[in-house]
């Protein structure tokens, strides 16, 4: 039956208590068709069936499981959080499945073939055959608009999305300016409202049209949706209020970019503050140039 | 020349259902021709219908049996069976109305009392106005009265401005209900006045006037209302 | 004369033993006020929930004619059809506040929901319809961003009629919207309706135990008693010359003003 070898073919596993990559088979088989149903409906979540992770929920169990479903033996990978590469867990869900898949990792985008993320899209622009894993702890964008999930259900079946563009209106009557810093609603290929994950507005624009396939995963809530590659994704906005990217107007300390984004961090015991990129690679590979 | 309003046969009595549904009899095989440019004042003892005729004219009571053809639009209307929504196409272009009393419509002034129906045949506004305040001022409602809701006018002041409302849009046909009854000898000239250009232009009128002086100046015919005998 | 906007027809309804709806025909045409009068439990509020389509008769149709002249079985529409109808061409100004408004939202995001519902994304325009539509119903704009918890029973029902009336609807469904608000309240509210359904030219099937609100509004009037329309007919005769006995009984239990 199988012509060729799947590239996360059993059989090479390094720990021998653990499956490779730790979930079963059959589990991964679960995910992989949820994450197929995702890839054939943009934006729209399916529901999974989440397994209990070896680290607590909020840490990025969702990301935890797609990552491992799809992940081969010959794939590369980079985990960051809040941008990073050597934050806590970062640093414990890469060594997680350097153990468990035997897999390559880096903290070079450019090298990775899977990008496990929790708050970024990296700065440096993804590429055919990239796949981006989001962490997600929410993933309704109406959660906080429509509390009974079955109507968020209904809403999204008819494309019913004023209730989000209402909150935008309230933030705009409000404090003048669309108040989601983070986790701005997109609408997917002019079909679905989504959720982004925790990403800053910044990141926004980069789903529009990228050449790499997003996954999201909610462990908790126990969905995944996905972004196919080279498809719309648009930030909720008004015509006369446009949705505007936003970074803080300032150049990095250490690598001196003016386009990147950027993390503000106190210095010194004086209150002190500088600007650093929040993308650790990025931020290195402009310090080499 | 054809009849501006014909009744045929008419018959109109009521059942008191709370009162163990005993019925009696108001009219009977009534008939009435009113041509245009005519007026006909209803005459009878009190108590003989010829306020329930009137109501029954004006469509506020439906006919039991018989007809009322109304010269309407270009053709015949018969009001006894036409549905609400005829009734009131006839009441906006035909068919006008001055009751005794004013049925007050919470903070709508007295000129805006009276330039509704001209609204709603669809005058403009402005002008509707202009017609309402030179028909208050004729029948000596003072101006600064005009903008106020009639509820708190005097008897008098309320009834003048019924009858610019009734007054106002020319109606082929009016029904005048005791039209001078609270109203002093100088408005009460205006009325004739009103009732006189109405005849002229053509229209034709049916009231109630108790005031016998003012009937016989205005009146081309008297019809009698006689009271049934015994009731079914 | 123009075709009913909406006409049901057979209308049957069971709660259990109680018929709800028993055989009732019913048609309303554009531009026309039609009062639905009778006690509690005869049928009225289920009545207009049916013709509304916001809850299915079990035999009967209600057909809608749309502003092209197109017949819709409103039962037989699909969920989106009947939202979108009910976002575009009709409103529902529910007795209770809190089911008409959003409470969290403010008096402008209320209003302009509507307008965001049928596509508008025009920041600038949606807030200007809200307040013209808030000055239209007599609030002050001026309080625009306050939640509607912040106004009066009163001045909550004319924030619901405002986010009714703010896409033109051409047919709008009212539950008893004076009930619960005090007497004065009750007449300056009537009177805002009057004047606003003449302005516009609606059809509006509204739902009332008040025969003195039914006088005032109504070019015609529905009696209901156990399921069952008793009389109907031009507001002004079934109020004077009622036929049916239960008609002149809820006449007669009325205070002379």
């Amino acid at each position: 039956m199988n012509a060729i070898t799947p590239r996360n073919a059993p059989g090479n596993t390094p720990e021998h208590a653990y499956n490779f990559a730790y979930l079963d088979e059959a589990t991964k088989r679960m995910i992989r068709r949820a994450i197929l149903k995702a890839i054939a409906i943009p934006g729209h979540q399916i529901p999974f069936g989440a397994r209990e992770m070896p680290l607590p929920y909020g840490w990025g169990t969702g990301g935890i499981q797609v990552t491992a479903a799809i992940l081969g033996p010959r794939d590369v990978l980079k985990v960051i959080d809040q941008g990073a590469d050597d934050t806590t867990n970062a640093v414990s869900i890469r060594r997680f499945f350097a153990r468990v898949a035997n897999v390559e990792t880096t903290t070079r985008t450019a090298e990775a073939t899977i990008i496990q993320t929790r708050h970024r899209i990296p700065e440096r622009p993804l590429t055919e055959g990239q796949v981006m894993v989001f962490q997600v702890p929410m993933p309704e964008p109406l959660f906080r608009l429509e509390p009974r999930l079955a109507e968020t259900r209904r809403l999204h079946a008819l494309g019913d999305y004023s209730l989000a563009q209402v909150r935008l209106y309230e933030d705009i009557a409000r404090q003048g300016e669309s108040g989601s810093a983070y986790n701005h609603p997109v609408m997917v290929g002019g079909r679905y409202l989504m959720s982004p994950s925790p990403i800053p507005g910044f990141d926004n624009p980069k789903l529009h049209n990228s050449p790499a396939l997003m996954l999201f995963g909610a462990g908790r809530e126990k969905k995944i949706y996905a972004v196919p590659p080279y498809t719309e994704v648009r930030s909720l906005d008004f015509e006369d209020h446009p949705f505007k990217p936003m970074r803080a107007p300032q150049c990095c300390s250490a690598c001196g970019s003016a386009t990147s984004y950027l993390d503000e961090i106190v210095a010194d015991d004086q209150g002190g503050r500088i600007f650093v990129c929040s993308d650790t690679d990025h931020c290195a590979e402009t310090q080499g140039q | 020349m054809s009849a501006a309003l014909e009744v045929q046969a008419l018959n109109k009595g009521f059942t008191l259902h709370l009162q163990g549904g005993i019925g009696f009899q108001v009219l009977k095989s009534e008939a009435l021709v009113v041509m245009p440019g005519e007026c006909v004042a209803l005459t009878g003892p009190s108590g003989a219908g010829k306020s329930t005729l009137m109501r029954c004219l004006q469509g506020n009571y439906g006919a039991d049996a018989g007809r009322i053809m109304l010269a309407h639009r270009g053709g015949l209307a018969d009001l006894a069976a036409a549905d609400a929504r005829l009734v009131r196409e006839i009441r906006r272009e035909t068919l006008g109305y001055v009751s005794q009393f004013l049925r007050v419509i919470p903070r709508v002034s007295a000129r805006d009392v009276v330039a509704e129906p001209l609204i709603d045949r669809g005058m403009d506004p402005e002008a509707a106005r202009e017609r309402a305040t030179a028909l208050l001022t004729r029948l000596n409602l003072p101006p600064r009265l005009h903008g106020l809701p009639p509820a708190t006018f005097s008897g008098g002041e309320q009834q003048r401005v019924n009858l610019a409302r009734g007054f106002a849009p020319d109606y082929p046909i009016l029904l005048l209900d005791e039209p001078t009854a609270s109203l002093d000898a100088a408005n009460r000239e205006v009325v004739v006045a009103l009732i006189q250009e109405a005849k002229s232009r053509g229209a034709a009128l049916v009231g109630i006037f108790h005031d016998i002086e003012v009937r016989d100046r205005v009146a081309d015919r008297l019809h009698q209302v006689l009271p049934l005998e015994e009731a079914a | 004369m123009s075709a009913p906007l909406l006409e049901a027809a057979r209308l049957q309804l069971r709660f259990g033993a109680v018929r709800a709806l028993d055989g009732v025909d019913i048609e309303i045409f554009p531009g026309e006020v039609v009062a639905i009068v009778g006690e509690s439990g005869s049928g009225k509020s289920t009545l207009l929930r049916v013709l509304a389509g916001a809850m299915n008769a079990e035999a009967g149709t209600v057909l809608y004619r749309d502003a092209e002249g197109e017949a819709h079985d409103v039962h037989a529409l699909t969920e989106a059809g009947r939202r979108k109808l009910m976002r575009s061409d009709w409103g529902f100004v529910h007795q209770n506040a809190r089911d008409g408004l959003r409470m969290g939202i403010s008096a402008g995001g209320n209003v302009g929901e509507r307008l965001m519902a049928a596509g508008d994304r025009n920041y600038a325009h949606i807030r200007a319809e809200a307040a013209e539509w808030m000055a239209r119903v007599e609030m002050d704009p001026a309080r625009i961003d306050e939640p509607p918890k912040n106004f009066s029973g009163g001045m909550q029902q004319r924030l619901q009629i405002a986010r009714c009336l703010v896409t033109s609807p051409r047919l709008v469904f009212m539950d008893e919207p004076t009930g619960g608000l005090d007497v004065s309240v009750q007449a300056r509210l009537l009177d805002l309706i009057r004047g606003l359904v003449s302005q516009l030219g609606l059809a509006v099937f509204f739902v009332t135990h008040d025969i003195a609100a039914a006088r005032l509004l109504a070019h015609r009037i529905v009696v209901m008693r156990h399921g069952r329309i008793v009389e109907e007919g031009l507001a002004d005769r079934v109020l004077d010359d009622p036929r049916h006995a239960y008609t002149q009984l809820l006449v007669s239990s009325v205070l002379a003003a």
